[in-house]
């Protein structure tokens, strides 16, 4: 056995691990719904990266499978009564999800690059516009809903407690995780690659882009169902809202804010898009836009996402550049940190202007009246002095961060 | 008869306000390469900007005004945005102008609320016109007529008769030529961006109050404009001109009609999937649009 694949056995067993002792580690009931709601993003996320990572497919449209997975799933746990084992149900949501892949992809993956994301965008819509159409199959208004313990109870688990779900989701992802990272390393996902990278070569090679870029889509698909699957039995809900453009465009933002070039990049992403989601959302009503910056802030500013941040300070931790990068973060840790908290300021003043919120607003402990000139004149204030020392400490530090990042070029060289 | 005439020309203001938007896209596609997701944010904004100096200064004025300062920002977000995502790919500039569009949705919320703004129509401009059939024809949708024919002929006339559009024209298809000419390409840009959403501004002050103003608006347009960008064929003016007329009047037409087609489903209820068939029909059947020459 070499020492890389011995690394990544114990990668695959640390995170099964995790999986495992999640929910012993956080216990109460609600960080429980919300470890359910990371693993089925995750899923989701990582079979959207199958598109956008590994294809190199910009799809707008996502959502249809995960939606169209999460309905048949709900249907079929009526209409079951019974005859599937609710263990099983999520392929369901799979096989549909790949029924409508194998169908609306070859519509959509006559072409790749722009035109492909604008067909997939129409795509999308035309599915979710159908919820309008067929309210007896999307449920309308309300949704179809569905209870997930009226199945056989096999081995004696009758999914009604909430814990017996967070294990079928762990073990439907790491299934799912397993399935797509080998998936990732067969002649398809090699070649689904090389189509990504150059769709010319890759024909003269002797393979057909279209027919490479169509497997792709059907087959994330699939993931995309179960993922839908999985999230009918956990919500024992499914709404038009599920195969929206609106939820296309959350896993999007989910997968290329974790970063779209790792295969963990997604993982990482939907953690933090369902933290943002409802902790975030918990703290104040503008999270969307904070999500939204931060998602721009990404795009501009490290497109690799997290995940190639992550792989950055472990490259630091390697070459031993840690404590000359420490420094620099320290020196820039307090005007960032007071910049960022004069946006956030004016974010939520503008917000508590606009009347759509009650109560006084509190920043760092101090009361701040959003309706008076004062408080908006000080924040800017605050915000001109934070930007000008910004500029002022990242002179002095910038030599020693550009050392930092010549030694980990020699490093990668060597 | 009635219900035809009245269609037909409720269907072509519709159809004219389309081309507006479709026509600042098409041209920021052909130059940049680049589909501007934010598009319709920037109609939205414009549709905000209009309301609030029509209650400050008044309608005429804001006219102007909005589609300017929509236009301003538009050309900050190339000249600070765009330009920078673009140096990391393609990728993450379509990404960039859809991280946009989020945004600017949430920036809108939370300066106005989530309710609809009450923008009204002048009171000038209330009121009907003409009588056709019994059925009345509204001042304002002639103003919209008026407005959006007007914009179309400065644009052609600035795009072929001057010499402004003259570059424009040229740098869309020889960036490199101009370049080495002396002009500045990247100036070129960031003004055709910042033109392209003084369009879309504009539609927004003509069309905001004539439908509704809410944060929902710009999510609600933006498909249907990218549909008419696609069946008309992208990069193509003179398409997205016939795409926009012909969305616009088949959905008018759909919205109108009380025919049920198969069982229980009318044809009003399959109006909001029409411009999506239509383009996944145009893709299958002629993969570059009505009039458009490229191929992807």
């Amino acid at each position: 056995m070499t020492r890389g694949s011995r690394e990544r056995l114990v990668l695959w067993a640390a995170y099964a691990a995790v999986l495992v002792v999640a929910p012993i580690v956080f216990s109460k009931g609600f960080a429980l719904t919300l470890l359910c709601q990371m693993g089925i993003v995750m899923i989701f996320a990582l079979s959207y990266n199958m598109l956008l990572g590994q294809t190199g497919l910009l799809s707008f449209g996502h959502a249809v499978y995960y939606g169209l997975g999460a309905l048949f799933t709900i249907h079929a746990l009526n209409l079951g009564h019974g005859k599937l084992p609710v263990t099983l149900m999520p392929l369901v949501g799979g096989i549909s999800g790949l029924f409508f892949g194998i169908i609306l992809g070859y519509v959509t993956t006559r072409r790749a690059g722009t035109t492909f994301a604008m067909i997939s965008l129409g795509v999308g819509e035309m599915v979710a516009a159908c919820s309008l159409m067929f309210p007896g199959f999307f449920g309308g208004e309300a949704g179809v809903s569905g209870n997930r313990s009226t199945g056989s109870h096999l081995f004696g688990l009758t999914f009604g407690p909430q814990i017996q779900m967070y294990y079928l989701v762990a073990a439907w992802l790491l299934l799912c995780t397993v399935a797509m990272h080998a998936l990732s390393r067969t002649p398809l996902g090699r070649m689904a690659n090389a189509v990504r990278d150059n769709p010319e070569r890759a024909q003269f090679v002797g393979y057909d882009p279209q027919r490479v870029r169509f497997m792709m889509v059907a087959l994330s698909g699939f993931f995309a169902g179960v993922a839908g699957g999985l999230a009918a039995l956990n919500y024992e809900i499914v709404t038009a809202e599920s195969l929206s453009a609106r939820t296309s465009g959350l896993v999007l933002l989910a997968t290329y804010l974790g970063g779209m070039g790792f295969f963990f990049g997604p993982l990482i992403g939907a953690i933090v898009v369902t933290l943002m989601q409802t902790l975030l959302a918990m703290v104040t009503k503008a999270w969307p836009f904070y999500f939204g910056a931060v998602f721009l802030a990404t795009v501009l500013f490290v497109p690799g996402g997290l995940a190639s941040v992550a792989m950055l300070h472990k490259r630091l931790w390697d070459t031993g550049q840690v404590r000359r990068a420490g420094v620099v973060y320290a020196a820039m840790a307090l005007p960032v940190g007071l910049a960022l908290c004069a946006v956030i300021a004016l974010v939520e003043m503008a917000y508590h202007a606009s009347g759509d919120v009650e109560g006084p607003l509190r920043i760092l402990g101090r009361e701040l009246d959003a309706n008076s000139w004062g408080p908006w004149i000080g924040v800017l204030l605050v915000l001109a002095a934070a930007s000008l020392a910004c500029r002022w400490t990242w002179r002095r530090v910038a030599p020693r961060w550009h050392e930092v990042a010549q030694a980990l070029a020699a490093g990668g060289a060597r | 008869m009635q219900l035809f005439a009245t269609s037909l020309l409720n269907g072509v203001t519709y159809g004219l306000l389309l081309f507006m938007l479709s026509a600042g896209l098409t041209l920021i596609f052909s130059m940049m390469g680049v589909l501007n997701f934010a598009h319709a944010s920037f109609y939205m904004l414009g549709a905000y900007f209009g309301y609030v100096v029509s209650t400050r200064i008044g309608f005429y004025p804001a006219l102007v005004v909005a589609p300017l300062l929509v236009g301003a920002i538009g050309a900050l977000v190339e000249r600070y945005g765009l330009r920078r995502a673009h140096a990391s790919g393609h990728v993450p500039e379509l990404l960039f102008t859809f991280g946009l569009a989020f945004v600017i949705e949430e920036a809108v919320r939370l300066v106005w609320g989530s309710l609809p703004v009450p923008y009204k129509v002048p009171a000038s401009l209330d009121g009907p016109l003409f009588t056709l059939y019994s059925a009345t024809f509204p001042t304002y949708k002639a103003f919209m007529m008026g407005v959006s024919v007007a914009m179309l002929v400065a644009l052609y006339a600035g795009l072929t008769r001057t010499r402004a559009g003259l570059v424009i024209r040229a740098a869309l298809s020889r960036p490199d030529m101009v370049e080495a000419l002396g002009h500045n390409v990247p100036k070129v840009f960031m003004l055709v961006f910042g033109g392209g959403a003084a369009l879309a501004g504009l539609a927004g002050v003509i069309g905001g109050n004539a439908f509704v103003t809410e944060p929902a608006m710009a999510e609600a347009l933006g498909p249907i404009v990218f549909v008419v960008v696609v069946v008309g064929g992208l990069g193509s003016l003179a398409g997205a001109f016939v795409a926009s007329l012909f969305i616009g009047i088949v959905q008018t037409f759909a919205v109108a009609i009380d025919y049920s087609i198969v069982g229980r489903i009318s044809v009003s209820q399959v109006a909001p999937v029409l411009p999506y068939l239509i383009m996944v029909a145009i893709l299958i059947v002629r993969p570059r649009g009505l009039l458009g020459t490229r191929e992807s």
